[in-house]
């Protein structure tokens, strides 16, 4: 096991265990809101190149209306491991309002305006630099999973199961193809809805599942870009107190020799 | 070596530094049993300092302004050197120090201590608690996020359930608005960065004077100070420095130990110490599907909410913290320690312990009929505590006190 494995096995097992300890709960509660049943794949916090494919989709198709303003490109460059340059070249497709392209240095904002927003959407489209902390990651991997066409939604023309009425359209269309809610056998002689591809995409469902969980892991990266590093320090910090108390213990005693209980 | 006591010795003509330090560290005489409990006075003032110490670096970056506060926040999280830690760790302080707080409040509830002659050290203890309680409060507006927002408004809307029109004005001029607004934000950054924190280091310092001036109690409960030697050392009384020092050290790396595998592995606790729904920014055009305070204050929040009318909660609510004041009067019983007292005393206090944890965890949740019903419950367990307690402690059969301390 590397520093790194060892850091993200502490996070997972100590911790929960210290939360029980210290509280006495255990359960975690989460804002998750429409009610419907939450995917939960596996995202890897330390797939780098998961991380870029992510970061090319998020720029691609998201960032047009969603900004990511607290986060910066330079920033994403050196934790995605990628040449700055190649990061304006490649993945900057934004302008700043006098139309100059943004520069590498600057926070991921984009240009549109928030009266035009409301305007399209009825909603400004919100800044998505923290809503893997807000929703959950599992909300947002389901939710972009969850398109399906209505014809009663004029305008976007399609709905959400994971988010019904949704203002947003189903931009990422082109590589999941349409879907559609349809009424099934649940196997014991009642019926379910579920969702069904009625016209593919780009994509095989497959090949869109690993997509939106590359997206997806760079949404929790770009929501909490310090975690990888954060473990790795901690580890150490946490090394260096256990040795500390072993001196703090022995040097305790020492001088609790002469007290007589 | 001859240079130091000589600067000394020029100080201590001046300013009683030599004085002082023996009166407060190398010749303050404290009982030798102390046990696990007796940590948490000592964390204490270590989470203190944490808070001061990471507040001081945060209010260099940090923006108390409507627009800018969220932003800021993320600005110290992404782009200053090791902002994340620094926050981290005053998020963490936050909950921690309620943490240990409880513990030694709970500690001096176990053995007594805030009975003759500690009442005015538990009075001031309390005034503490009540100081920290408003700047918790304060602080969590600060980073102006929805769960900031919307609990600042719920709690302050609160102070509107006073009649004869004192409770709306009462809450415009808190709010500064009549809503919660960068005047508010503005406001309760004064008070976080400055005034609570300034009487909360003048109320620690008058506790330990007051504790200093009585002597600290012990798990036995009895007075070490009645059997002294030739000297007029107490026979059970050891020097704080350097036994409890080294021994607070060792307390301290661990719980420091906790506290970083939280700031480092866990900084949001599973939604605990950071909500969730405060990482969106604070939207006063919309309100959250559940609001809900932090979990150091739910077990009030449920009280709260357990009262029917909304002034009635309000007063329960002022009465379940008030009412711990009088502690000192309302256990009319001698003995301290609750090693020498009786069944009931023990579970009455083991009652009231559980009530408060239920109602936190209550306090938490959306309001069902069930949890409202245990709530009612619970509530009526934490005030019938100090009922009981009352006609209790006076003619309680107590075992009797042993002569010296016993480890």
């Amino acid at each position: 096991m590397n520093m790194r494995s060892m850091a993200n096995w502490f996070a997972k097992n100590t911790c929960g265990l210290v939360c029980v300890l210290l509280l006495g709960l255990s359960t975690s509660v989460m804002a998750a809101g429409g009610g419907a049943a939450l995917e939960s794949p596996r995202f890897d916090p330390g797939n780098t190149k998961s991380l870029q494919r992510g970061a090319a989709l998020y720029m691609n198709y998201c960032i047009g209306c969603h900004t990511a303003s607290y986060h910066r490109y330079s920033r994403l460059a050196s934790d995605l491991d990628l040449d700055p340059l190649d990061v304006s070249d490649n993945l900057i497709f934004t302008t700043d309002k006098a139309g100059a392209p943004t520069k590498v240095g600057s926070l991921m904002t984009n240009t549109m305006d928030e009266d035009y927003a409301k305007k399209a959407f009825g909603v400004a489209p919100p800044n998505l630099a923290l809503t893997a902390r807000s929703r959950g990651v599992d909300w947002i991997y389901t939710y972009l999973k969850s398109f399906y066409l209505d014809p009663e939604r004029g305008g976007v023309g399609v709905n959400n199961v994971v988010y019904p009425g949704a203002a947003m359209p189903h931009v990422l269309w082109e590589l999941q193809g349409w879907q559609k809610l349809v009424e099934a056998d649940d196997g014991h002689g009642g019926t379910v809805k579920k969702l069904e591809l009625v016209e593919p995409g780009m994509q095989t469902p497959v090949e869109y599942d690993k997509s939106i969980t590359d997206l997806v892991n760079f949404m929790a990266y770009l929501a909490d870009p310090i975690k990888l590093q954060r473990h790795r320090i901690g580890m150490w910090v946490l090394l260096f107190l256990f040795v500390l108390l072993g001196i703090a213990y022995m040097l305790k005693k020492e001088y609790w020799k002469d007290v007589v209980q | 070596m001859r240079i130091l006591d000589n600067t000394v010795a020029w100080i201590d003509e001046r300013f009683p530094l030599t004085k002082m330090l023996e009166e407060h560290v190398t010749k303050y005489y404290a009982p030798k049993n102390f046990n696990f409990w007796y940590y948490f006075g000592a964390l204490s003032l270590l989470v203190l300092v944490i808070q001061l110490v990471t507040g001081i670096f945060l209010t260099m970056n940090y923006k108390p302004d409507g627009d800018l506060a969220f932003a800021s926040v993320e600005y110290i999280m992404r782009d200053v050197n090791y902002g994340w830690l620094i926050r981290y760790m005053h998020s963490t302080g936050a909950s921690m120090f309620f943490v240990v707080v409880y513990l030694h409040m709970f500690r001096a509830l176990m053995y007594g201590s805030y009975k003759k002659p500690r009442e005015l050290l538990w009075i001031f203890g309390m005034l503490i608690y009540v100081c920290l309680m408003a700047e918790a409060f304060m602080g969590y507006l600060l980073p102006w996020g929805q769960m900031s927002y919307w609990g600042a408004q719920v709690i302050i809307s609160l102070f509107g359930a006073i009649p004869f029109g004192i409770g709306d004005a009462l809450t415009l001029w808190l709010r500064g608005d009549y809503i919660v607004s960068d005047a508010t934000l503005n406001r309760f950054f004064a008070l976080h960065v400055i005034a609570v924190p300034l009487v909360l280091i003048m109320l620690v310092v008058a506790h330990i004077l007051a504790l200093h001036e009585v002597g600290s109690n012990n798990p036995d409960g009895i007075d070490i100070k009645k059997n002294k030697n030739a000297q007029g050392i107490p026979r059970d009384g050891i020097p704080f420095h350097p036994y409890y020092t080294v021994k607070d050290f060792m307390g301290a790396i661990v719980f420091l130990i906790v506290f970083f595998t939280i700031v480092f592995f866990m900084p949001e606790m599973g939604g605990y110490f950071l909500e969730h729904a405060n990482f969106i920014p604070a939207d006063p055009l919309k309100t959250p599907e559940h609001i809900a305070p932090v979990w150091y204050f739910t077990p009030f929040y449920a009280i709260l909410r357990a009262v029917p009318s909304k002034l009635g909660g309000v007063i329960a609510m002022g009465s379940a913290i008030l009412v711990l004041f009088f502690l000192p009067w309302i256990d009319r019983n001698g003995i301290r320690s609750i090693r020498y007292r009786s069944l009931a005393y023990k579970v009455l206090l083991f009652s009231f312990v559980i009530a408060f944890i239920i109602l936190g965890y209550y306090g938490m949740q959306a309001p069902t009929p069930v949890g409202t019903f245990i709530s009612r419950l619970c509530s009526l367990i934490y005030f019938g505590f100090f009922v009981g307690l009352f006609f209790v402690s006076r003619s309680e059969k107590t075992k009797p006190l042993p002569e010296r301390v016993t480890s």
